[in-house]
């Protein structure tokens, strides 16, 4: 499946955006994930923003980022909301109150406990009424995620889509079940077709399981365990891919047999 | 798109295990409702309960995922012959063709909230013994990953999450990845289980009904809570054998963009998902002869979706929803509407609204209150989920 990037976004310790991404890339910079950032998307109204939970601040800042970044309309972009825990603060909160003698819910942490909530947020937000799918594939969520938004353009279903991947990790107690590294989230415009300001082009495919290769690791130390430590992180390699305009094959582990391959061509040299 | 053939389908809701007991309920009209006492606690409402859940015993290889939500799959996977239906799939096809796709909302969020009441007093950790058990029982993964091991599948497996239009986006998310080749054949379904989470939720929403929920009638209170399993074997082409078979010929999908848990209240998303699975299986609305409504028995999702369908449909089309039957079963609703349909198209009848007494005045649309006999070629199926995420299938009957 060939698809095209117009557009990036990405947050995580040490990494503000794709800018400081792609300097940290190219510029051979130190990797400094001392400093952890706080999200605050202007794409929220204020009062939404005030209650919104890490998750729908983390996925909505990159969204927002990558559809800056390719210019085009967020009203004509489907989107692919991936993400492993969704929404694991929510859950904790839901999951305390539940535990007392006079049980109960709020209605507002109800309907943002919803894995879909922070889709939800962005199509108001965005105001686009184009299908949005919310999934999850624990580690795989990432792969999961690109495969659905590659599907969706190559069955000329969407023109673009605009595909999230996202997790942060959740407080304690919660957090022993799944003890992640630090929150980390990217998003991709992408599209059917190539366009003046596209990065890349990417050709997806699912690998049988005699052809399975190793996947594609980060060379620095800290990076490779951020990737290992976070599902959404386990896109670093294609991130670098891109910023060094290297026209190559990534691999990734995806469940525990098919493994996906993206081979990645810089649009410089993209066809028509 | 190009239609999907089930090669098999099944089904466990509150009504029965398997499609007989489905389809006698349907005819018979025989709700699966009652006073909703679960988990030691007697709420002001109705639910849908299976019944047997705690008594499921799960294969030693397969026992981690141990959990309401999986034992329900497991028991749903057991009905009908599709477990074994699908083990000669797996050698026709190969396990690593076959793509699993299931929708869930909750998954085994149940474990959670009571490993929160077991918390240690002193460090205030969850029980050791379920920490490591949180993947394969609360993550949203877990019936995914519970459903790929237990039928041995080795395609491309996700769970859709988009609350109460996850199950039915699966066929539309099928229907690509089989299209562009990333499989041959797909299971799809739907899995979720009743929870303190969603009777609580709900009920602080102020959307549950107190007694059994009465889909488009004039003095609707709310849903009723649901919980099932369902699931269908989608492939490109007719099993042998099969004279007549149920398709899947279209979809549509659409965010409404307007508010978290309350609907258009045009039903400009809903529109836009039924217009789009017109368009996906090339048919027009003269072709449709039943509309399987979401029609959840909340004044607002009932009143929006009749605006919806009015929109589009000349008031002529029969329309209901079968959630007195089964309550709603929320992120399982997809699929179980799809499997309800599917027995609807082969046995020639409607369902009408069960529990509803008088429909509220100010629909246009032609709700059924009774069963009809009827050779049906088309049905249409909404969905709506929380974060305005629709979702319409178009079903139809192959000779």
């Amino acid at each position: 499946m060939k698809i095209f990037v117009h557009g990036i976004g990405v947050l995580g310790p040490g990494i503000d955006n794709w800018e400081s991404c792609r300097r940290l890339f190219t510029e051979q910079c130190s990797y400094d994930d001392s400093v952890t950032p706080a999200p605050m998307p202007s794409t929220l109204p204020a009062n939404e923003l005030r209650r919104s939970s890490d998750v729908v601040r983390w996925s909505l800042q990159v969204a927002q980022e990558a559809v800056q970044h390719s210019q085009l309309d967020p009203k004509t972009m489907a989107t692919v909301f991936a993400s492993s825990g969704g929404e694991v603060g929510i859950l904790h909160k839901i999951c305390q109150s539940l535990d007392s003698s006079l049980p109960m819910v709020s209605p507002t942490l109800f309907h943002q406990s919803v894995h879909n909530a922070a889709a939800g947020y962005w199509s108001i937000a965005s105001g686009s009424q184009r299908p949005s799918t919310s999934l999850a594939c624990y580690d795989s969520s990432f792969e999961g995620g690109m495969l659905e938004a590659a599907t969706l353009l190559s069955t000329d279903q969407e023109e673009f889509v605009l595909f999230a991947t996202y997790d942060v990790p959740a407080p304690f107690p919660l957090f022993d079940t799944r003890p992640l590294i630090a929150p980390f989230a990217i998003a991709f415009v992408l599209g059917k077709h190539a366009l003046p300001m596209s990065l890349s082009m990417l050709d997806i495919t699912v690998l049988s399981e005699h052809n399975a290769k190793t996947p594609t690791a980060m060379v620095h130390t800290r990076l490779e365990s951020l990737r290992l430590g976070n599902p959404a992180a386990r896109g670093l390699p294609l991130l670098h891919t891109i910023a060094k305009n290297l026209t190559t094959s990534v691999f990734f582990n995806y469940l525990e047999n098919p493994q996906l391959q993206i081979d990645h061509q810089p649009c410089r040299s993209c066809p028509d | 798109m190009t239609p999907l053939y089930f090669g098999y389908s099944t089904l466990v809701s509150s009504i029965g295990r398997g499609k007989q007991a489905h389809l006698t309920a349907l005819q018979e009209r025989q709700s699966g409702l009652r006073p909703c006492e679960f988990e030691g606690r007697k709420l002001p409402t109705y639910m849908g309960m299976v019944d047997g859940l705690d008594e499921v015993s799960l294969i030693s290889s397969l026992r981690h995922f141990t959990c309401r939500n999986n034992h329900l799959a497991s028991l749903g996977l057991q009905q009908d012959g599709f477990e074994d239906q699908i083990a000669e799939a797996r050698q026709q096809y190969g396990a690593q063709r076959i793509g699993v796709l299931i929708g869930t909302s909750t998954s085994g969020i149940l474990e959670t909230e009571n490993a929160y009441r077991h918390t240690d007093h002193k460090t205030g950790r969850l029980p050791a013994a379920f920490v490591p058990r949180g993947r394969y029982t609360q993550d949203s993964f877990s019936v995914g990953h519970f459903v790929r091991e237990y039928l041995q599948l080795t395609g491309p497996t996700a769970v859709v999450s988009t609350a109460c239009s996850s199950s039915a986006k699966v066929f539309a998310a099928a229907s690509r990845y089989i299209e562009t080749g990333l499989c041959d054949a797909v299971v799809v379904g739907g899995v979720d289980s009743l929870c303190l989470t969603t009777l609580y939720g709900f009920s602080a929403l102020q959307l549950t009904a107190p007694g059994p929920c009465r889909p488009c009638d004039a003095h609707r209170e709310g849903l009723t809570i649901g919980e099932a399993a369902a699931f269908v074997f989608l492939e490109k082409s007719p099993r042998n054998g099969n004279r007549q078979t149920t398709v899947f010929l279209g979809y549509g999908e659409s965010s409404d963009a307007y508010h978290m848990s309350h609907p258009h209240p045009n039903g400009q998303g809903a529109i836009l998902a039924m217009e789009a699975s017109l368009q996906s299986s090339s048919l027009s609305t003269s072709d449709i002869d039943y509309i399987h409504m979401h029609g959840t028995a909340t004044v607002a999702n009932d009143q929006t979706e009749d605006r919806a369908i009015a929109a589009i449909f000349q008031d002529t089309t029969p329309c209901s929803s079968t959630k007195g039957w089964t309550g709603h079963t929320l992120g399982a609703a997809g699929a179980v509407a799809v499997v309800l349909g599917d027995l609807c198209l082969q046995h020639g009848f409607l369902p009408g609204c069960l529990n509803t007494n008088t429909v509220d005045p100010t629909f246009s649309s032609q709700v059924l209150l009774q069963n009809q006999e009827q050779t049906i070629q088309h049905i249409m199926s909404n969905f709506f989920g929380f974060g305005g995420n629709n979702c319409t299938l178009i079903l139809g009957r192959r000779s």
